[in-house]
């Protein structure tokens, strides 16, 4: 429990953007807080740096290893804290940049300037850009930026580490590198981290544990595991992979696909969990015409379309498309292989 | 890549810049062989020349550097807070640009005059003559050239980033190290665009400063007070000689502020 985040509560006039929420990041995870655009991802991160401050509260509190941290500035708590746009100062070489937080220090906390290049030597070669120090941020890649901001962060020796949406302006091949760079980092000097994404891919392959936000509320914590395949509620179905959404009843292990009767309830079953057949098989599929197949890729993705014109995904091994090789226009029967029902309505 | 049309863009940039520039600045150089060496260096650094480019480079720069300063601290606050009235302050910078300069420089002389508002109380409890003494003119320059300084600062404190100061705070700097290391750097290079602006309309400066000035010889007089004076006395190549040394003169004065600059900027 090495940061406690208890009933806080932030309001920006009239809107919420975090409504009563508590948490509790474990001593060296790396912990995905993900969510869409206006969850109150980036504002509990910044509450948790202390670059805002949450409504004022008796009940509410924010504890860095047991002690209460409101009202201290985000330097008091000491925490690393990596912007989006990296945020780098560019009249500053990368040493410049890397070193600044240790320059700045004065008093007792003074550090003499071989210390200093001692302590930045490690971080660029810590980043893999030992021979690049002399270089100003613009003439850096986006990724190259990226590490610099997260060794400057590092460099002051925080607590924590915050990171705010890290990979969001990088393109996707380098974005993939990074995630793995940064995983074998926080293997390697194992500081609970904290990162926010609305990327759930990004936070099922980095994180060890997830938090899924959703207007200011959090959805459901655990771990990559549990949030993709037990999902608490359909938000967070649907925003961690594509889902589809039939309505109808389930008898046994059968789905009756049904609208218009009493009783039917809305029921999620995931891309890859459901099987096509030319034929009706017996279990009863759901009739469909097939819009699109696209082949390119580990796996088949086809697009359906049912009597109601509404679209259905499905995703298919090669080996299970080549078998029965649908062509488009052909008609052809969904049957769910793992169906997911909320008590609560969600409408996606 | 070869961009097309450099040629066109050439020629016509040329051309312009002999028309308006080159032309007009060769015809000075021209007329002022009318006079002899010897003339031409005793019209340039008799007494009452010599001691008008004291006034006017000493002047000017004194007032470029106190535009510097206070312009600088009035984009920041125009920038950086949200006050009643700061839309007003922001239109009234600009009043020094808009308005004629003899209208400025009556303003400000019945203003600074011993009878004026501020004159009055600035000779009766500080003993300061304003009107009609060098200060006269620093005041004037002043004047005019504030709004230099204003509207090149302000686009460039705008695009200061919250995050690099929150960065930078993050990091344990204070406030004052934030300023000094890391907002002052980034806007260093416009604020030195501003002093040049600045500093180069007052080397110029005629109009505002003829009225508060007095134009006392080898006190208060202005040098472009001496070339207008030169020429109604149809001392034309004479009038052009000073005007030469003062091109000169401003020419390396801009040099070395734009090398100040490209120096700067090259660390940016």
């Amino acid at each position: 429990m090495s940061i406690e985040i208890i009933n806080v509560t932030k309001t920006f006039g009239n809107y919420t953007a975090l409504n009563n929420v508590s948490l509790v990041i474990p001593d060296g995870k790396l912990v995905a807080l993900l969510g869409p655009s206006g969850s109150g991802k980036t504002t509990l991160l910044r509450i948790i740096a202390g670059l805002d401050v949450f409504d004022a509260n008796p009940k509410s509190d924010i504890r860095f290893k047991g002690k209460s941290v409101i009202g201290h500035r985000i330097a008091e708590r000491q925490v690393g804290f990596v912007f989006q746009h990296y945020a780098l100062f560019r009249h500053m070489n990368v040493y410049q940049n890397i070193a600044f937080g240790l320059k700045v220090r004065r008093g007792k906390n003074w550090m003499p300037r071989q210390q200093i290049r001692e302590r930045v030597t490690e971080l660029l070669h810590l980043i893999q850009l030992d021979n690049l120090e002399r270089r100003y941020p613009d003439q850096l890649s986006g990724g190259q930026r990226q590490r610099v901001a997260l060794a400057r962060a590092l460099a002051i020796e925080p607590q924590f580490l915050l990171l705010d949406e890290p990979f969001g302006a990088l393109d996707a091949k380098v974005r993939q590198n990074l995630r793995r760079w940064l995983r074998q980092l926080h293997e390697q000097i194992k500081l609970t981290s904290v990162f926010v994404t609305h990327d759930q891919e990004e936070a099922l392959e980095l994180a060890d544990e997830i938090v899924v936000l959703n207007q200011g509320k959090i959805e459901q914590e655990g771990t990559p595991d549990e949030v993709f395949h037990e999902p608490k509620s359909a938000f967070v179905m649907d925003f961690l992979g594509s889902v589809n959404l039939f309505h109808g009843r389930i008898e046994g292990a059968s789905v009756i696909f049904d609208s218009k009767t009493a009783g039917h309830r809305p029921i999620f079953v995931r891309p890859h969990e459901i099987d096509l057949f030319p034929e009706n098989p017996n279990t009863g599929g759901l009739p469909t015409k097939v819009r699109r197949v696209q082949l390119a890729g580990s796996i088949v993705k086809i697009e359906l379309q049912d009597e109601s014109q509404r679209e259905i995904f499905v995703e298919l091994s090669h080996e299970k498309y080549n078998v029965y090789n649908f062509g488009i226009g052909d008609t052809v029967f969904a049957v769910p292989q793992r169906t997911v029902v909320f008590a609560e309505y969600y409408s996606i | 890549m070869r961009l097309p049309g450099f040629r066109l863009t050439f020629g016509f940039t040329v051309t312009y810049l002999s028309l308006v520039v080159l032309i007009p600045l060769s015809l000075l150089v021209w007329h002022t062989f009318n006079l002899t060496f010897t003339d031409f260096i005793n019209t340039v650094t008799s007494r009452q020349v010599v001691a008008s480019y004291r006034l006017t480079f000493t002047a000017t720069l004194l007032a470029a550097l106190t535009n510097a300063v206070f312009g600088f601290m009035l984009a920041w606050s125009l920038v950086r807070y949200r006050f009643p009235g700061r839309r007003f302050i922001d239109a009234i910078v600009d009043i020094p640009f808009a308005m004629p300069t003899a209208v400025s420089g009556i303003a400000l002389t019945t203003l600074c005059a011993n009878t004026g508002w501020v004159g009055y109380y600035a000779e009766k409890y500080l003993g300061w003559q304003l009107a009609y003494t060098p200060t006269g003119v620093y005041i004037a320059l002043t004047f005019i050239g504030l709004p230099f300084v204003v509207r090149t600062l302000q686009p460039a404190l705008e695009d200061l980033d919250k995050d690099v100061e929150e960065a930078a705070e993050a990091l344990g700097a204070t406030r004052f190290q934030t300023f000094r290391r890391i907002l002052f750097p980034a806007v260093l290079p416009a604020l030195l665009t501003g002093f040049t602006l600045a500093f180069a309309r007052a080397l110029g400066e005629y109009g505002s400063v003829v009225f508060i000035a007095g134009n006392i010889p080898f006190s208060t007089e202005i040098t472009s007070l001496l070339i207008y004076t030169k020429l109604e006395e149809f001392e034309y190549p004479k009038a052009t000689a000073i005007a030469l040394v003062m091109l000169v003169a401003s020419f390396f004065s801009m040099l070395f502020i734009n090398l100040i600059q490209w120096y700067t900027s090259k660390n940016n």
